[in-house]
């Protein structure tokens, strides 16, 4: 059974739905509630329309499900597009003197008289206060954890302001206790307290946590918030953070910090990444670690900038020409995308090559509770073979840089340390650096360097776990997934299981590397095995199928800009089971009901 | 910006790279190197306290000729990675070569941030109107009405002035020599290495296989150098610029401006104007620091 609470804000871009959401989400983390929350907006500064969706519960909350308890609408567009979707026991709460319900709703409608509660004033962050007041009321939640929140929330403008806020606040609060319905089950807490964070402060993050001492991004959404966080604490975690004229010169430059010996990390949408690409393929031929944060954004070309898509995987996987080494991991929830960043760090730096972090919209924008003992800055940090000091041992004159090793990793010495100069070139070179790739070409060199460049390939495979199977192996069907989609997926499976209908779910976390033969002799045993992908084209069924050739029965796929609702599976899901039949491949195209 | 060290002194031997320059006999760029190697040594700039970083081009092979780091990136990219190479340990001593190609077209963009933002280092751009790697294509500073193999009727576009550029996107060093002057584009070397903050120097460096316009014979009977005028004030920008944009039968080499007033990128940045380079610093983050960043989320 759902026991879920979800609250949804809608409103115009400037109508201020960010603070009231902000304020939900500080008052359910503190009562020890999980929560997940999503904001479907649009690329406008002012205007269009800004749906923010905020599911609390006492367990785990995956995503951001498929019902709204309570609506706010802040203006009458967002009455209009969303009533028809208010179920019974759901309520609204809006300002009656600028709003209508218009359609019919099964919904217990609470309209709050703006100009006459907060006496004549006009300002919107009054009715927004009012009705975030109200719905507390309704929920069961104490004045207090509101008036605690206001109190910070204002007190740099002052005790006046703040008074003026908990007085209207208080209006609402004591307005709704008289005129509207409570929810039929109040809130619930428990002893917890949690930290919200997104998932671009969790990359962020999760790079402080493993030492990154150098940061550089251009802006590009939805990738601009690690900037943000990293521009913010960039003082004191001691990260030197630079804002650079684009994103070839980000990832030049990161390579740069990188090869004078820190730990260096860039993020960017796809647009931004496609730019990096000749960077890439330096960082894998001079053999200098580098991690690059893409997050996705429904493309192609400048595409929808606020919209969520997992369509990059093949960019990912071909970025840069000529064969390489290369790392490449989509975090599967937020509190993954704080993990994962020092785990690839470590990787990168152990097989010095690139490192790619692929997260999209879903998780970067998106935001989650995480117990904060979770958000361990005491994690592992390995830097691999590096030579940073000289040590009489290493020999004055014995050093080669591109050694060639069965590991296929050479000891990388950074500048600065006496008695091992080399030039680290983006032309192919020998093991002492000097090119090969014009005047001296010969092919044993060059066949030696691709090779000892190749064979870290066995040791990031050995490095990475395959993935497992989660659920009951002898499912009726089994959900595939990718990265963001674990949550969604988790939720879908969940609710078959109810139905009767028994699910398990294979959800895949490293791209490079693989493992295809381990996800082979899961999926060989699964009953009926079917690709859930936020694309067109199925991008990871058909990486799978080329480095596998495993075919699923069937796909479920959406490439509307929108995430999955666990709804959109279950049904899809259902539909297949049903004609299993068919000799072919399914495909489902679950529609977004909800116009965002 | 030097890291000075009197030891022993060292000679330009010291600087010697693994492998002899693969230019064309008679190249410009040889004069190039000869000189940074010569100052280097002159300076006692220890080999492993230099970077020398070049993107792609026959002049962009120089790091893989001298003995200090090295590195040979990507074509056009070589500020970009020397501005992170500067960040990460700004007690290196970074120096970056490479062609105009390499320079003022593909790279054009990286050149306009880096001097805005005074990173300190020196940079050598060795002019030859041409690309010469590639086999004879005309370059952003090749003459209107130059006659290549990419525009094989004339050149109808007009050349970039990579001195008024630098001028105009406000660099604190700005000047121009010529290879077959050695001794004063040494002395220019070693004032640009000494500058605190973006030193740029674009050397005319003859291609003696594609470019057969602006041959050595050429410069030579065009070229007057700006501090035989006395009068020359190279702190006046205004003047800077006007020399600068000399063109013809009088082509100015030296110095053309320098300022001290203003810090380099790593004085302006208080994480790094203090305190060891970010390369050898502590990774951990102290816990009351991270405590705070925990609270902010609660
Ligand atoms: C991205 C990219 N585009 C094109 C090239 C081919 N290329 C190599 S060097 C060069 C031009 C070199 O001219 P310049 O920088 O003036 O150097 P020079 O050889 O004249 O010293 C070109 C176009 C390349 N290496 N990379
Ligand atoms: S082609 Fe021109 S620039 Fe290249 S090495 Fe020969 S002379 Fe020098
Ligand atoms: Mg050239």
């Amino acid at each position: 059974m759902d026991r879920t609470f979800a609250v949804a804000i809608g409103g115009a871009a400037g109508q201020g739905v960010a603070t009231p959401g902000d304020i939900f989400a500080k008052i359910f983390a503190r009562r020890g509630l999980h929560l997940n929350a999503y904001n479907a907006y649009q690329s406008i500064i002012r205007g269009g329309h800004t749906f923010l969706t905020i599911r609390a519960g006492i367990e785990e909350v995956t995503c951001f499900g498929d019902h709204i308890d309570l609506l706010i609408p802040l203006n009458q567009d967002s009455m209009d597009r969303h009533i028809g979707l208010m179920k019974a026991n759901a309520a609204v709460v809006y300002n009656s003197d600028t709003i209508k319900p218009g359609s019919l709703t099964q919904a217990q409608l609470c309209p709050l008289p703006v100009n006459q509660l907060s006496k004549g004033s006009r300002s919107k962050v009054e009715q927004n206060t009012l009705a975030l007041a109200a719905s507390l009321r309704m929920m069961g939640v104490d004045f207090e954890p509101l008036a605690e929140i206001l109190t910070e929330q204002f007190m740099r403008k002052g005790s006046k302001v703040v008074t003026e806020n908990l007085d209207i606040a208080r209006v609402g609060y004591d307005y709704a206790g008289a005129n509207f319905q409570p929810f039929a089950f109040p809130l619930p807490m428990s002893g917890m307290q949690y930290a919200v964070l997104s998932g671009n402060t969790a990359l962020a993050m999760g790079g402080a946590a493993a030492g990154v001492k150098f940061y550089c991004a251009y802006p590009m959404s939805p990738s601009t918030g690690v900037l943000h966080w990293m521009a913010a604490h960039a003082r004191s975690a001691g990260i030197l953070v630079r804002q650079v004229e684009d994103e070839i010169g980000v990832i030049n430059m990161a390579i740069g910090a990188a090869h004078a010996g820190v730990r260096a990390m860039c993020a960017t949408s796809g647009g931004g990444f496609a730019l990096m690409t000749e960077g890439l393929g330096m960082s894998a031929m001079m053999e200098t670690p580098v991690v690059v944060i893409d997050v996705q954004r429904a493309g192609p070309s400048t595409g929808v900038p606020t919209k969520t898509e997992q369509g990059d995987l093949w960019q990912m996987l071909g970025a840069g020409f000529g064969d390489f080494p290369r790392l490449i991991a989509a975090p599967t929830d937020i509190l993954d995308c704080f993990r994962l960043v020092p785990e690839m760090h470590n990787l990168a730096d152990r097989f010095q090559c690139p490192g790619i972090i692929l997260g999209d919209l879903l998780l970067s924008e998106g935001r989650s509770s995480v117990d904060p003992k979770q958000l361990n800055f005491d994690t592992e940090i390995d830097r691999g073979e590096m030579i940073v000091s000289a040590d009489p041992a290493n020999g004055e004159n014995g050093y080669k840089r591109y050694k060639i090793t069965e590991s296929g990793i050479s000891p990388r010495a950074i500048p600065g340390v006496p008695g091992h100069t080399h030039t680290a070139a983006t032309d192919e070179h020998d093991e002492d650096g000097v090119l090969i790739s014009d005047e001296f070409t010969n092919p044993a060199k060059r066949r030696a360097m691709m090779d000892k460049r190749q064979r870290k390939v066995l040791g990031i495979e050995a490095a990475v776990q395959p993935p497992v199977l989660i659920g009951t192996p002898t499912a009726e069907v089994t959900l595939v997934g990718w990265g963001s989609t674990s949550g969604v997926i988790r939720e879908a499976v969940a609710m078959l299981n109810e139905e009767g209908i028994s699910a398990n779910q294979l959800q895949i976390r490293w791209m490079v590397p693989l493992h295809g033969e381990a996800i082979v002799n899961i999926l060989k045993s699964s009953k009926y095995t079917i690709m859930v992908e936020n694309n067109y084209s199925g991008q990871f069924a058909r990486y799978l199928r080329s480095e596998t050739s495993y075919v699923p029965d069937g796909c479920i796929r959406k490439y509307d800009g929108e995430p999955f609702m666990p709804h959109h599976i279950v049904e899809a899901v259902k539909e297949q089971l049903a004609c299993k039949t068919h000799k072919t491949q399914q495909l489902s195209v679950p529609v977004h009901e909800i116009m965002v | 910006m030097a890291t000075v060290l009197q030891l022993q002194p060292l000679t330009a031997a010291d600087f010697k790279g693994k492998v002899d320059p693969d230019w064309c006999p008679g190249c410009g760029d040889f004069g190039v190197l000869s000189s940074l190697q010569k100052v280097l040594a002159e300076m006692n700039i220890l080999p492993h306290n230099v970077v020398t970083i070049s993107g792609i081009g026959c002049s962009s092979n120089l790091p893989g000729f001298i003995d200090t780091y090295g590195m040979h990136t990507l074509h056009g990219r070589a500020l970009a990675v020397a501005t992170g190479v500067k960040m990460a340990n700004h007690k290196l001593n970074v120096v970056v070569t490479g062609g105009d190609g390499d320079g003022f077209g593909i790279g054009g963009n990286h050149f306009i941030h880096t001097i805005r933002r005074n990173v300190d280092l020196l940079y050598v751009a060795m002019d030859n109107q041409i690309y010469g790697l590639t086999t004879g294509q005309t370059s952003p500073t090749s003459r209107k009405g130059m006659k290549t193999k990419s525009m094989p009727y004339g050149n109808v576009e007009e050349p970039i002035n990579p001195i008024t550029l630098a001028l105009a996107a406000g660099a604190t060093f700005v000047a121009r020599g010529f290879s077959a002057e050695p001794k004063h584009l040494a002395n220019l070397i070693k004032q640009g290495l000494e500058h605190k903050g973006f030193s740029f120097i674009d050397v005319f460096s003859p291609c003696v296989t594609y470019n057969h316009d602006n041959t050595y014979a050429w410069f030579r009977e065009r070229i007057k150098k700006l501090e035989d005028d006395v009068s020359y004030d190279s702190s006046d920008w205004h003047e800077a610029m006007k020399r600068g944009l000399l063109w013809g039968d009088e082509i100015p080499i030296g110095k053309f401006f320098q300022r001290t007033d203003l810090p380099s990128l790593h004085e302006a940045e208080p994480l790094l104007d203090q305190g060891e380079p970010l390369a050898h610093r502590e990774l951990r983050i102290a816990p009351e620091i991270v405590r705070n960043f925990i609270t902010e989320l609660m």
